[in-house]
């Protein structure tokens, strides 16, 4: 399948902007994000509390053999039905802290929509160690598989 | 190889650099401490020179930096140089991208399945 999400970095910020196109009605787009047993499956996380309305508040799960091993929360600033989401994010017991994100669903077509995403992080700082999180996992992945090699051939 | 100015060489050497797995170790490595090159070298059954090899082409693309600390020679990881790489920003990008393929697949079936 062809990348379709791109990310835009700026040099010394301390936001990012997540772009996609999806081959979805805006509709479908949005639902995505407020109906829990939707949002379970591609965010592979357990839905705790969603409520969808200005000042609400979510909270996620995820478990791994019983224990939980993530936990993210945050509030609801505002929300406009197949138009916007404006809420805080924050993992639990991870040192990036709070992010404040602006979702904004955009229709294309009957068929077609766009998400705009905002991030912004309490620093610079804050948003490097978010990007660095995934690139390091990848890094373990290939140091795993070095060690497979290495373990083999022995 | 031919030669489309300095920064896309520049650029290109050290996408090489990355690809290599016992140079992405080595860096995986570094990403907590500085370590002097034998420390490096005793992580890996590979040959002293052959590690020494890596470390020289990780520090020419500046994807390390040299320490000297007294005889010692430390090597640390250079972040500015890794922010620049694109390869960097990659992964996180193929997170959210995994991630974004699933929520259209979750809604297709939905959709599909609202019709019937």
């Amino acid at each position: 399948m062809e990348n379709k999400t791109t990310i835009d970095i700026k040099e010394g910020k301390q936001d990012l902007l997540i772009t996609r196109e999806f081959d979805l009605p805006i509709e479908l787009l949005f639902k995505a994000y407020t109906e829990p047993e939707l949002l379970e499956q591609w965010m592979g996380t357990k839905v705790i509390k969603l409520e969808n309305r200005n000042h609400g508040s979510y909270q996620f799960e995820t478990s791994y053999n019983g224990n939980v091993v993530f936990k993210a929360n945050g509030t609801i600033h505002e929300f406009k039905p197949n138009q916007k989401i404006i809420r805080t994010f924050e993992m639990e017991n991870m040192p990036i802290g709070v992010q404040l994100e602006f979702l904004e669903f955009e229709k294309l077509t009957e068929t077609t929509s766009k998400l705009n995403m905002q991030v912004i992080y309490k620093s610079n700082e804050h948003r490097e160690l978010q990007l660095k999180m995934p690139f390091v996992n990848g890094l373990n992945m290939a140091h795993d598989r070095l060690q497979q090699i290495l373990t083999n051939k022995n | 190889m031919q030669s489309n100015g300095y920064i896309m060489n520049l650029r290109r050497d050290v996408f090489q650099a990355i690809s290599d797995p016992t140079r992405r170790a080595i860096l995986l490595l570094l990403t907590t401490q500085t370590m002097t090159a034998g420390a490096i070298a005793s992580n890996f059954d590979t040959a002293r020179p052959t590690v020494s090899k890596h470390l020289q082409i990780l520090t020419e693309c500046e994807l390390l930096n040299q320490q000297q600390n007294g005889r010692e020679i430390y090597y640390q990881i250079n972040a500015n140089k890794m922010k620049e790489v694109a390869d960097f920003i990659e992964p996180f990008r193929q997170m959210w991208d995994d991630r974004f393929n699933k929520l259209e697949t979750v809604m297709k079936n939905y959709q599909s399945k609202n019709k019937k």
